[in-house]
């Protein structure tokens, strides 16, 4: 049947903010089901309060809501829109969760909504417990065998009916605590009485332990008619135990014969016929490894992360035709767009190996507990293809941007024997290296890290083989070619080839051909380019059109500080070049993104972004230029061997970016533009950086060169401050210097401008809400800004021509300044796109990326429909707001500084500044319902007086104010009743601040402190108390401020208009 | 290590390493997209006279089996694979591929772009190849014998001896008749499995002494080679079809049986050999994924529309998928639903198959 006649206009939902565990893959998914469904002519009104995220796109939706992900704002926008209905399954977990409220409370059925693809009965089968296990049951699917239990007695007779090992796990107690694994009948009794114990409602889970075994999924497909098919099956490296978003992955399964994996594909065809789901879902397995029984962990009815990473291994557009599926289109009757002959009812094959490996933040979040378990804490990933498991994995490692090429850790290397054998046991994101480790020093046999990791021999022996060529590299007398060809096919760079051996490549080196990406395994011709490198005979790369060829570099996987907002550049430049009449070719490796989707650019290459890997696809497609500027700094980090390679860079040019970061150069061009800066050195050693900031006067903002993302930022008040930093900062890196900068306590204003080599076009000033020392990532911002007045703004602008003047920007440039006792001062200049161009490009129309585009093919602004200099501010405000994925990353301090935390990022949009403050804090999850509650106050010194006024709004609103002595005693001094509570460094003591905040008595925390990070200091034990239990923790005071306005105001979102972007 | 090659008729030559047996074999080179089930299809009767390359590029993977084998022996010419796994890790698993492939004398080829391979003959059609071991390389005659190669007596070559009975799991509620034209065990377990004493015959077994066994239906099994060739078998099923009595035909089967029936078979450009190929039920409006192994197909338009219709078609290539007979209690159809290796989606035709026998049971009584 084709599209549905009784549908006309169609609600979708994204997927919010980017949060561990929810991140661009929904992006995707989005956009992918918003032009599917415009192509079939439907009218799409689009909600997401992301507004880095493509989907969010003036040309993606006929109507666009960047407005809270909350149930009341989208029932306002439904009654505003009436769409007849709503598509739930492309918006993860958010947008599923919140059809089903909007289901719940017949609120759809009262308007008329239509839920496509899935029925609430469906998603309740699939998410909730208890009916998910009656259903697998129904059908004969296996599930993990489980009960929950009261007494030790009851705990050993389900055990004697299921067998050991089981899991122990206590209800309502933090991170498990009191749970464990029982192996013998006497462990039973002791965890079972422990857990039961530590259970505030007397209560364990006992279930069976299938710890070790294999984690397998599966990506299906079905439409109304009831075809089903499969889409790939994944196996993770890491056995079941480990996050299936914290593993390493690989696809298609590896050591599965044809019954098992027909047995499983069977049993996740059964599970989403029995569910009756129309579109894609994704099931978990857990697989015995020593016979053929298996249970079903888990069922998304949705499309999820691991759709995004099958379409991208296989080609085949999951959410697309989810969502043609949704409209009624049966599979066989969607053309699959690779063959362009095929069609969408049909089993992907393939015929490479694809990796994907997790990219973990725990490089910036040193403190934070990096152990791996059921929690994900990955930011992002990479996905690599190869023709064997050995480069995958290595191109998956060299991808990942975690300063590896290979899989040799360097720090390893100092471990002790013992120190390795012991960390093979311990699941963290740094194990498989020291596995690898093991294996290099002969300390361990392959089996013996098998019985402990239960990791599969089959990959052990492919970590053995690339160890096995970096000793033969090692022993090599000579790099023969055979050597050399072989290492290249198991993925080593001709970088760690000379490392190992030795001996120069030289004329041996070789790049590589590149394969299609086709669905088929060569079956069928491909239409679509979408290329991998391979050490090979045969090339298959496409010959050009005859148009300019133009390489877009992609910005790798998503982390902290480098997020979905440069796939959205990315992406953009593609659409413009391609305006402009080039052949477009990306190279990204993540798999999550839009610019990986076959149909972005008119090639796509799915390879890591290092040099070497660059310069294959150079030489395959031989470009006549390339774009950096938009690939966030993984790009711009190639610019330079672009350019050696010959590639001519688009934009602003290597050497200015250069002088953006290097501070002599930098302090150069300031001073010929005569713009000042907060004054500052440069240093070496302890004594110099004491000397410095003693000169400059405390406080002083210390961090080392070079490093972007305020990586390893922090701001000292006390020679004491100074001497730890440098401390730890020499024991990492002594050749860097570090700066030492006067800090300015002061606004801060963020600018991102467009310039054509002549003119400069500012769309919009932006104001941040904290003060500067707060990273600009993490700051609330406002545009147009509240505070700035006309002669700042003159300024600023002459500042910023000027500046891009001297830095030979073409292109963007983003510029932060902090306004201090009336005058403007420069902060840092980034000669290249940045996170907030995608929402100040929406909110002002000015197409940014465009714009940029076309003046860096000599176009110029003066004669494009935006004109020159600030752009008129529009009579709407929006409201950034960061949001953080706290609590998904346990020991780490929540307290805001100059390193940026957050994941992602929130709208709120008015022709109102309060409202759309509002909408953003309720977007970013701030509940404000409850007028009245209990506030807790613990500040540093140097916050005291500035918490006065907020204590003194919170009482006046009717809250309850405690605060921890110091506090409380400036407050009372300060006429503002406060009762004092104990610290938590006082834990004996009560009544305490933690016992407060862990029985739900607080509903709002204010924490600010001196130091931080380390999670046994008092304040960060209070600030990771709050985050763990779901109470909001303020940590600077102008957020504070913020939210008491939104508080004052008494606004609520049925009262609040709600915008629609394209009307703007 | 030694080194090992393919010639094609072409010219082309791929040099690789030796993997499995040494020695030289010419076959018909045909490319499997399948990403597991090497060991079936090694063992799958109806790749007799061919060299068989897997696109997937790592096999071996998870070794070989006792219980996995679709035959007796392995038939295949050849094997070539990208990357040959010297550490299988599976639980069932007891030997290593290269080891089978030896014990079966069997040439094997690794290390070749195998995706250059299965290009070529997509692009240029199936064609006859000889894989040699460094030190076994052809002279001008075994090259040119290459190039005149063709599979001949295949279903002679693969068909049992003689009559073989297989018991039925548990209570025997029927007993069907197997002509092996090159079976899978998996056809055989399959019935076992619903109750069915299955009686595997020689491929020329007479039609008379078929009928008078006593069977309650027929099934003809998969096989190798040019249908075309089977002329005594094509006239014994025109006995068998006259006689009513259910019929169930898989792929060479199928074929057979059409021919039987007055349609032509017509070899195509490189066939279907792969587990993910869609075909759809016409009168149903389902599609299913199905198992596939063939380079023959029945050409549609010279299906008797008055005899038989053509029920199941492939979505990819519109090509002839089955066949169900008009007033007969007869169907057939091109793809395996027994798989070994593949999806079980069709496994309801041997339920159907059973059905057709109550039914036409009942009609007699």
């Amino acid at each position: 049947m084709p599209l549905r006649k009784d549908i006309h206009k169609v609600m979708v939902l994204g997927s919010g903010p980017i949060v561990i565990g929810q991140a661009a893959e929904f992006d995707y998914a989005g956009t992918q089901a918003c032009r599917a469904l415009r192509e079939e002519g439907l009218e799409v009104v689009l909600v997401n309060s992301n507004p880095a995220t493509i989907m969010t796109d003036k040309a993606m939706a006929d109507k666009v809501y960047i407005e809270p992900m909350t149930l009341e704002a989208v029932k306002e926008i439904i009654k505003k829109e009436r769409p007849d209905s709503l598509l739930p399954n492309l918006g993860g977990q958010t947008g599923l969760n919140l059809a089903m409220d909007l289901s719940a409370d017949g609120f759809l059925d009262e308007y008329g909504v239509k839920l496509l693809g899935a029925n609430p009965e469906t998603i309740a089968k699939a998410e909730d417990r208890q009916m998910f296990k009656d259903t697998m049951e129904s059908i004969g699917e296996p599930c993990i065998a489980s009960k929950v239990v009261h007494t030790v007695e009851d705990a050993v007779a389900f055990t004697e009916e299921i067998g050991l090992p089981v899991i122990i796990r206590p209800a309502y107690t933090l991170g498990g605590t009191g749970g464990g694994i029982a192996y013998t009948w006497e462990q039973l009794r002791e965890i079972a009485a422990t857990g039961i114990m530590y259970s505030r409602v007397d209560e364990i889970l006992v279930e069976k332990c299938i710890a070790g075994w294999k984690e397998i999924e599966y990506e299906v497909m079905r439409d109304h008619k009831g075809n089903a098919i499969t889409i790939c099956n994944m196996e993770n490296v890491d056995p079941v135990g480990v996050h299936t978003g914290d593993s390493v992955v690989v696809a298609p399964s590896q050591t599965l014969s044809d019954k098992e994996y027909q047995m499983l594909r069977s049993s996740a065809l059964n599970i989403i016929t029995a569910l009756g789901i129309e579109g894609g879902c994704n099931v978990q397995f857990a697989l015995n490894p020593n016979s053929f029984e298996y249970a079903v962990i888990e069922v998304n009815p949705r499309v999820s992360r691991s759709s995004a990473l099958a379409s991208k291994a296989t080609g085949y557009p999951i959410a697309k035709v989810t969502a043609k599926v949704a409209i009624g289109y049966g599979l066989d009757e969607i053309i699959n767009a690779v063959t362009g002959k095929t069609y969408a009812c049909f089993e992907p094959t393939i015929d490479y190996i694809v990796a994907k490996f997790p990219r973990w933040p725990f490089d910036k979040f040193v403190y934070a507990d990096n152990s791996l378990g059921t929690q994900m804490k990955a930011t992002g990933e990479v996905m690599s293809i190869a023709s064997c498991f050995e480069a995958a994995i290595m191109k998956a490692v060299r991808g990942v941007e975690m300063k590896l090429t290979s899989l040799i850790m360097p720090k390893l290397k100092n471990w002790s024997d013992e120190e390795i054998k012991k960390g093979v046991s311990v699941v963290n994101d740094e194990r498989l290296f020291v596995i690898c480790e093991a294996l290099r020093r002969e300390i361990m046999t392959i089996d013996e890290i098998h019985d402990i990791t239960l990791i599969d021999t089959w990959f052990l022996h492919g970590f053995q083989n690339i160890i096995n060529m970096e000793k033969e590299l090692a022993a090599a007398a000579e790099l023969t070619e055979d050597l050399y060809l072989r290492a290249k096919k198991l993925g080593f760079l001709d970088r760690t080839i000379e490392e190992l051996s030795g001996k120069a490549v030289g004329a041996l080196k070789r790049l590589p051909v590149y394969k299609t990406v086709d669905t088929c395994a060569a079956e069928f011709d491909a239409e679509t380019p979408y290329y991998y490198a391979s050490f090979d005979e045969e090339n298959e790369v496409k010959p050009g059109t005859g148009k300019k060829k133009v390489l877009v570099l992609g910005s790798g996987p998503i982390r902290i500080g480098q997020g979905i907002e440069f796939d959205y550049c990315s992406v953009h430049s593609v659409w413009a070049l391609k305006d402009l009449g080039c052949e477009t070719i990306i190279i990204n490796n993540n798999p999550e993104t839009v610019s990986t989707d076959f149909d972005t650019a008119d090639r796509l290459y799915f390879e890591p972004l290092t040099p070497e890997d660059v310069e294959g696809v150079v030489n395959a497609e031989k470009p006549d230029a390339a774009i950096v500027q938009f690939g966030g700094q993984t790009a711009i980090n190639l610019a330079a061997h672009l350019e050696k390679l010959g590639v001519p860079i688009l934009g602003t040019p290597a050497w200015s970016i250069d002088a953006a970061e290097d501070r002599e150069k930098f302090d150069e061009i300031l001073e010929k533009c005569h713009i000042p800066r907060p004054k500052g050195d440069t240093v070496f050693t302890e004594e110099e950086a004491v000397a410095v900031a003693d000169r400059l006067g405390y406080p002083v903002l210390v961090r080392p060169s070079y490093v972007l993302g305020g990586q390893g930022m922090e701001i000292a008040y006390s020679e004491q401050d100074i001497r730890e930093y440098m401390q730890v900062i020499t024991r990492h890196k002594v050749e860097n210097p570090v700066l030492v900068d006067k800090y300015m306590m002061g606004r801060e204003i963020e600018v991102d401008a467009i310039c054509d080599g002549e003119d400069i076009l500012i769309p919009g000033i932006m104001e941040h809400f904290e003060r500067a020392g707060v990273h600009s990532g993490d700051s609330i911002s406002m545009y147009p800004p509240l505070h700035i007045a006309s002669k700042h703004k003159d300024t600023i602008i002459r500042y910023t021509r000027a500046l891009a003047k001297n830095l030979a920007v073409l292109g963007l440039v983003n510029i932060q300044f902090v306004l201090y006792n009336d005058e403007i001062y420069i902060i840092e200049v980034n000669p290249r796109s940045s996170r907030t161009v995608p929402y100040i490009s929406k909110i002002t129309g000015v197409p940014m990326i465009d714009l940029a585009t076309r003046c860096m093919f000599g176009e110029k602004l003066r004669d494009m429909e935006y004109g020159t200099g600030l752009y008129p501010e529009r009579d709407y405000y929006a409201v950034k707001v960061p949001v953080f994925s706290f609590q998904k990353l346990r020991d780490l301090d929540t307290q805001l500084g100059p390193e940026m935390k957050s994941t992602g990022e929130v709208l709120g949009v008015s022709r109102d500044f309060g409202e759309a403050l509002f909408k953003g804090l309720t977007g970013a999850g701030f509940s404000m319902h409850k007028k009245t509650g209990n506030v807790v106050i613990s500040v540093r010194p140097a916050d005291k007086q500035e918490a006065i006024p907020i204590a003194e709004k919170f009482e006046k609103l009717g809250y309850e104010l405690y605060a921890t002595r110091g506090t409380a005693n400036t407050l009372n001094r300060a006429m503002v009743a406060t009762n004092a509570v104990y610290n938590a460094f006082e834990p004996d003591k009560h009544p305490n601040i933690l016992d407060m905040i862990e029985n739900g008595e607080v509903d709002y925390v204010l924490s600010t402190s001196v130091k931080g990070r380390h999670p046994e200091l008092a304040s960060v034990k209070i600030r990771r108390c709050a985050t763990e239990h779901a109470i909001p923790c303020l940590t600077a005071i102008d957020t504070a401020n913020a939210l008491l306005q939104c508080l004052e105001s008494g606004m609520e979102i049925p009262n609040c208009e709600m915008v629609d972007i394209n009307s703007i | 290590m030694k080194k090992a090659y393919l010639l094609l008729a072409d010219g082309t030559l791929f040099e690789g390493k030796a993997v499995g047996y040494e020695g030289s074999s010419t076959g018909e080179v045909v490319f499997n997209t399948g990403m597991a089930g090497y060991q079936e299809v090694l063992t799958d009767p109806s790749y007799y006279g061919q060299t068989v390359c897997m696109t997937y590029p790592l096999i071996g993977n998870y070794g070989i089996n006792f219980e996995d084998y679709e035959s007796r022996k392995s038939w295949v010419s050849g094997f070539i694979m990208r990357e040959l796994c010297e550490y299988p890790s599976n639980f069932r698993c007891k030997t290593t591929l290269d080891a089978y492939l030896k014990s079966q004398k069997v040439v094997g080829l690794a290390g070749i772009d195998t995706r250059r391979l299965t290009r070529i003959l997509r692009n240029s059609g199936v064609m006859n190849g000889i894989i040699y071991t460094e030190g076994f390389e052809p002279d001008a005659a075994a090259i040119e014998q290459m190039k005149q190669y063709v599979v001949k007596d295949a279903v002679a070559a693969v068909t049992v001896g003689e009559r073989v009975v297989r018991p039925a799991d548990g209570e025997q509620k029927y007993r069907i008749a197997l002509l092996d034209f090159g079976v899978k065990y998996n056809i055989e377990r399959e019935l076992c499995a619903r109750g069915c004493e299955v009686t595997v015959l020689p491929a020329l077994t007479d039609p008379q002494d078929v009928l008078s066994g006593g069977y309650d239906g027929i099934m003809l099994s998969n096989g190798p080679g040019d249908p075309a060739e089977n002329t005594q078998v094509v006239e014994n099923l025109k006995v068998l079809i006259a006689s009513g009595i259910p019929i169930f035909g898989i792929c060479l089967g199928h074929q057979l049986m059409a021919l039987a029936i007055g349609a032509k078979t017509q070899k195509m450009r490189f066939g279907h050999r792969g587990v993910n190929h869609p075909v759809k039920d016409i009168d149903a409006d389902r599609t299913y994924i199905t198992s596939q192994n063939h380079g023959y197909a029945v050409v549609g338009e010279t299906v008797d529309p008055a005899i038989a219709r053509v029920r199941y078609v492939n979505l990819n290539d519109g090509s002839v998928e089955g066949l169900e007979h008009i007033g007969r209690p007869i169907f057939t159809v091109q793809y395996h639903p027994e798989v070994c290796p593949g999806p079980m989606d069709t496994s309801y035709l041997f339920d159907r198959f059973l059905e057709n026998i109550d039914s036409h049971k009942g009609g007699n009584r």
